[in-house]
């Protein structure tokens, strides 16, 4: 029971921009807000929180007629659960300093908003190949914001991106603010922003 | 009051024909307006302002006016940018500036000074909605976020009369710095006239108390918020102080040193992020007062006004809601 008039990219891009988990549907702030000091740290959580979503996505879509409606939440925190250990202890045997700087972030990705939403309004009720997609746009577009924000935090508070040196403390006093909390909020708060003014133009020209 | 009917008539557009005017209540009106009260407030911070320059020389100066700069500028830009009619220069931005530049060390940079008044009227008061909107005080959000942006900057102090430029001078502590960590007290006549380390405009208490007093006979200020304020910090402090002199300042010297007299004169009454209701005024003040001697005698900084009147400015909607006075004739809830 496909939708018709859906296509598999328009699946993949919804992610990206009008859907976008954080941005749009304000879902996984936590982690959000926690692991984007610098640019590195939003890779490895949105590289990771990719993997889980998929990898849960398609899993629950596979076995989505035979669990029991009753049942279907605990369900799908065994299955994220499941993939969520992977990911952490991949990240804790080949990435050990992203692992421990990350800390308890990671485990925290089973109770990440957005894997749960999808699968409960997306996985739940499409096939596999459509729900894969539906993860990988939203997985892209959770990794994007956690990119910029992580990049604009650690510009300006470190002066830095990727751990290069783009601004030179000789020039510019960094800004402590943005590598502690109210600089994450306030990167989001502008970039929730942007995207409104954005989706807001372009709704208007298309009317 | 004949101006006053003129302008009734203009805006309502009737009665230009019969001579009548139908209009709703007000009729009376009074001729104060907003810029009027704000370019008083201006000018009730010259003497702090000429205080500043005296001890800390020119620099003092062009630091103030880069805050006016960077606070009337951001202003207008996001009016225009909104396309709301630009009041930019009805003197509420240009006291944000100034009351921002009187907190800052007389060394600080000229670009973190703009960057604190451009955030201090773009997050603190247009986000918000504009003038009468904001929850917090503008100037001191933006020294909050100085605060946290240059932590160092922001506590690198000069003495007074060290240079005319401040910047080659040698750094000093503030009282309150001293009294924290070496538990040095300075001379309150010191304190009284301003000749110590510290921000701007808040280290002459004389200076402050000419302004605030010259507000208050304009009837522009509540004497209920800075006299809540100050005898609060006096109060609370002087209870530290009758259980063991030795280690904890007197009364007076709270009230004196700091940022104590530019907060609660010029900060704690501010129209907009005060309580209406006598009673919300009474415990606002107050508890602001209690929570900056907790933060100056156990927090890990030595000055807590600033942080003080912030939290309280949060609670203001429910310190409103919760004393609304009874209507007369109005049942028991």
């Amino acid at each position: 029971m496909a939708p018709s008039h859906r296509t598999l990219a328009g699946e993949i891009t919804k992610g990206l921009l009008v859907e976008n988990p954080v941005a749009r549907l304000i879902l996984g702030i936590c982690s959000s807000l926690a692991v984007t000091n610098t640019v590195i740290n939003g890779l490895a959580m949105g590289l990771a929180v990719i993997f889980v979503t998929v990898a849960s996505s398609a899993l629950v879509s596979m076995v989505r007629k035979v669990v029991p409606g009753g049942v279907r939440i605990a369900t799908y925190i065994v299955i994220i659960s499941g993939f969520v250990t992977l990911a952490d202890l991949f990240l804790r045997a080949f990435f050990p300093d992203i692992s421990k700087t990350l800390g308890p972030y990671v485990p925290l990705i089973v109770v990440n908003c957005i894997i749960m939403a999808r699968a409960e309004v997306f996985a739940a009720k499409y096939p596999v190949v459509p729900s894969i997609a539906d993860a990988i746009g939203m997985g892209a577009g959770y990794t994007w914001v956690l990119l910029a924000i992580g990049a604009v935090r650690e510009i300006l508070g470190s002066g830095t991106i990727l751990g290069y040196t783009v601004l030179s403390e000789k020039v510019f006093t960094p800004w402590t603010v943005m590598v502690l909390p109210p600089g994450a909020f306030l990167t989001l708060g502008f970039l929730i922003g942007l995207i409104n003014y954005v989706t807001m133009r372009r709704a208007r020209k298309t009317r | 009051m004949a101006d006053t009917v003129e302008d009734v008539k203009e805006a309502s557009g009737a009665g230009e024909k019969t001579g009548i005017v139908v209009s709703s209540s007000p009729h009376v009106l009074t001729t104060e307006n907003i810029p009027r009260i704000m370019y008083s407030v201006v000018a009730a911070l010259i003497p702090a302002i000429g205080v500043s320059v005296y001890l800390f020389g020119l620099r003092a100066l062009l630091l103030i006016a880069v805050c006016i700069t960077g606070a009337v500028g951001s202003e207008y830009a996001v009016q225009r940018l909104r396309g709301k009619p630009v009041k930019a220069w009805d003197g509420s931005a240009a006291i944000t500036g100034i009351l921002l530049a009187l907190t800052l060390p007389p060394g600080f940079p000229f670009f973190g000074a703009f960057l604190g008044s451009v955030f201090a009227i773009v997050i603190a008061k247009q986000i918000f909605g504009g003038l009468g909107y904001n929850i917090f005080n503008p100037a001191l959000l933006g020294r909050a976020f100085l605060q946290a942006t240059y932590p160092v900057l922001i506590t690198t102090w000069v003495e007074p009369f060290a240079s005319a430029w401040g910047v080659d001078a040698v750094s000093a502590a503030t009282p309150l710095a001293l009294m924290k960590f070496e538990g040095r007290l300075s001379p309150h006549m010191a304190l009284f006239f301003g000749n110590v380390a510290g921000s701007l405009g808040e280290t002459s208490a004389l200076a402050i108390l000419a302004g605030g007093l010259y507000l208050r006979y304009k009837g522009y200020i509540n004497w209920k918020l800075p006299l809540g304020y100050l005898g609060a910090v006096a109060a609370f402090g002087g209870i530290f102080y009758l259980i063991n002199p030795a280690r904890y300042p007197d009364p007076l010297f709270h009230v004196l040193s700091g940022g104590a007299m530019l907060g609660a004169w010029f900060m704690v009454t501010d129209m907009v992020t005060s309580p209406t209701t006598p009673s919300g005024q009474w415990i606002f003040a107050v508890a602001a007062g209690v929570i900056a001697v907790v933060i100056r005698l156990f927090g890990g900084l030595p000055e807590g006004v600033m942080y003080s009147i912030l939290l309280m400015n949060a609670v203001v909607p429910l310190l409103n809601r919760w004393t609304r006075p009874k209507v007369f004739g109005e049942a028991a809830r």
